[in-house]
């Protein structure tokens, strides 16, 4: 048990899947992650830099990960709606966790929503980049 | 040109064609996708496959599957026959001169790798230039540049007008005496739009310069005859043509053929191999080392003789109406932008929706069963061209009807409705 009262990564994973378990078909779904991805701040156009992007999604995808008081805070986006709408989620699973346990996580919400069964494989692997360097940038702050 | 009622049926002898019967020839049509009737608007990619073609892949690997030119017994004797009747078959189709002027290949994209490496080795230097035009698909510009860099030549570049016209006129100041070839894509895989091949070939043959022309989404759409063209090569793929994947043409000039070296080595393509010395076999084997798709081959001729039989000509006939149909529709619509403007489409239409980047367009049409490409088309020169990161295509092809097109329509509008910047009334809390 963690000290402070916050949900833990598991918990919130367990209620993304809830969420979604409950919208019938596919075009629902796509509603609410274009939903989740039109209240996703925007990344400002001056952080959309190179070094922010990440390579192998068909969309343009741009992750900042940042540190505050001992958590990560992740800031990222995408210039296509669907994608913004996984960013936020991830971001929401994420989010103000403390280093150790994103980089331990096991993000299998993915799976259990059917989001990444209905990503092309190229599109899938361009999610599993996105999370790949969510938890080495955690992974690289473990012990600062 | 307007024809009455009772004229166009004297001059247009074309039947027309049974869509609804058509259809049942492909049973992949029938199947639903996420839980809808599939909609197949992707044939510029890759077409479906006919019964008859299916079956003679079946056939042959039940019954005479063996390697061809190779030993004496009854089924490779029957395999090497098989494989050269659909040579002549696609002689035929293409109006080359002979056989041996017909390559098989893996695809357009392997036959314009042939012809870049083999008349690359022989008939490129420091300083020589290629020209290709600016709505390349990537399989007909990779190659040369690649062909380029390692003999030190330029690749130049025809440009193109937004509206999709080919700036032909462009040609003369751009051929030097450097120029050691134009490959040219006859239609454009993202546009649609039929280049004026005959224009270039024609200013390309007064100054002595030979013609590739990648035929990739030319061959479903109009008769194709190389020697009226008078190009020097012409490529296709077979699965574009409704015939199994791995299995394309290169047709070349006799005069080119005999003098270009081999691409590939190795098996089935030389007469004697000496200590030393090795002699290559004769047209068109020196260009097909290895053990070559046999099945794929037949599965070529059998699609050609599909299409013969149902009427080249109201295939066509019937692809143009769709075609007519799609693009008026399409630029009805608001918040859509389609892609150049030429008098005529062949086979594909590009566009973009406002505010919607292209893979969500596709992700949502999926699910409505319409599957569409969405991306670059392997074409960023043009995507960069147009400004834009991707593009939403739909194409059609024989089987394809106007209600699947209104289907597509209403996906737009859906996709839109989804996409709008107004936040959906739907809320989960
Ligand atoms: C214009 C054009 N050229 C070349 C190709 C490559 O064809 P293949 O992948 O069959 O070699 C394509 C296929 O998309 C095409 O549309």
């Amino acid at each position: 048990m963690r000290e402070d009262a916050s949900i833990s990564i598991n918990e919130i994973q367990e209620q993304i899947i809830r969420e979604m378990a409950r919208l019938d078909d596919w075009m629902e779904k796509y509603e609410y992650l274009i939903d989740l991805g039109r209240d996703l701040p925007p990344m400002e156009t001056a952080l959309r830099r190179d070094e922010y992007s990440i390579a192998g999604c068909q969309s343009q995808v741009w992750l900042m990960p940042r540190m505050r008081d001992g958590r990560m805070n992740y800031v990222a986006d995408s210039d296509a709606k669907i994608t913004r709408g996984i960013i936020a989620l991830v971001l929401r699973v994420l989010n103000n966790q403390p280093p150790r346990d994103i980089a331990a996580a096991e993000l299998y919400f993915l799976d259990r929503t059917g989001l990444r069964s209905n990503l092309s494989p190229s599109r899938a692997n361009g999610l599993a980049a996105i999370v790949k360097q969510m938890k080495a940038a955690a992974a690289a702050r473990m012990n600062t | 040109m307007v024809f009455t009622g009772t004229t166009y049926k004297k001059i247009n002898t074309a039947q027309v064609l049974d869509v609804d019967k058509v259809r049942k020839d492909f049973p992949i049509l029938a199947r639903r996708v996420n839980g809808r009737p599939l909609i197949y608007l992707d044939n510029a990619a890759t077409c479906q496959k006919p019964r008859a073609v299916v079956k003679r892949i079946v056939d042959f690997y039940t019954r005479n599957n063996s390697n061809i030119h190779r030993g004496v017994h009854a089924l490779s004797e029957r395999a090497s026959g098989e494989f050269e009747a659909a040579r002549e078959t696609v002689r035929q189709f293409l109006n080359a001169r002979s056989t041996r002027e017909i390559v098989f290949t893996q695809g357009t994209t392997d036959a314009i790798n042939l012809v870049a490496d083999s008349f690359g080795a022989d008939f490129l230097s420091k300083g020589d230039e290629i020209i290709v035009s600016g709505m390349e698909h990537h399989s007909n510009v990779l190659p040369w540049q690649r062909i380029c860099a390692r003999r030190q030549a330029a690749l130049k570049v025809l440009p193109c007008e937004h509206n999709g016209r080919l700036r032909v006129e462009d040609l003369d100041r751009l051929i030097t005496e450097n120029t050691k070839l134009i490959a040219l894509v006859y239609v454009s895989n993202v546009l649609g739009v039929r280049n004026p091949v005959e224009e270039v070939i024609r200013r390309a043959r007064a100054r002595g310069v030979p013609v590739l022309l990648d035929g990739a989404q030319a061959v479903a759409h109009f008769e194709v005859d190389v020697r009226a063209l008078d190009c020097d090569f012409f490529a296709f793929s077979g699965h574009k043509l409704y015939a199994d994947t791995g299995i394309g043409v290169l047709y070349g000039k006799e005069q080119w053929l005999r003098i270009l070296p081999p691409y590939r080595t190795g098996g089935g393509m030389v007469q004697s191999v000496g200590p030393e010395r090795v002699r290559y076999a004769g047209l068109p084997l020196k260009f097909e080392a290895g053990t070559m798709h046999v099945a794929g081959a037949l599965s070529l001729e059998e699609a050609i003789h599909y299409l013969r039989k149902l009427g080249f000509d109201s295939v066509r006939a019937h692809q143009r109406r769709l075609m007519d149909y799609a693009e008026g529709r399409l630029r009805a619509l608001d918040g859509v932008t389609v892609y150049a403007s030429p008098s005529r489409r062949y086979g594909a239409v590009s566009f973009t929706i406002d505010g919607v980047h292209p893979y969500d367009a596709g992700l949502i049409l999926d699910k409505l069963g319409i599957a569409v490409r969405s991306g670059t088309h392997c074409a960023e020169p043009l995507m960069r061209k147009y400004g834009v990161g991707g593009m939403v295509r739909a194409s059609f092809a024989l089987y394809n009807t106007r209600d699947e097109v209104d289907a597509l329509i209403e996906g737009i509008r859906r996709v839109q409705e989804l996409c709008g910047e107004c936040k959906s009334t739907r809320s989960l809390q």
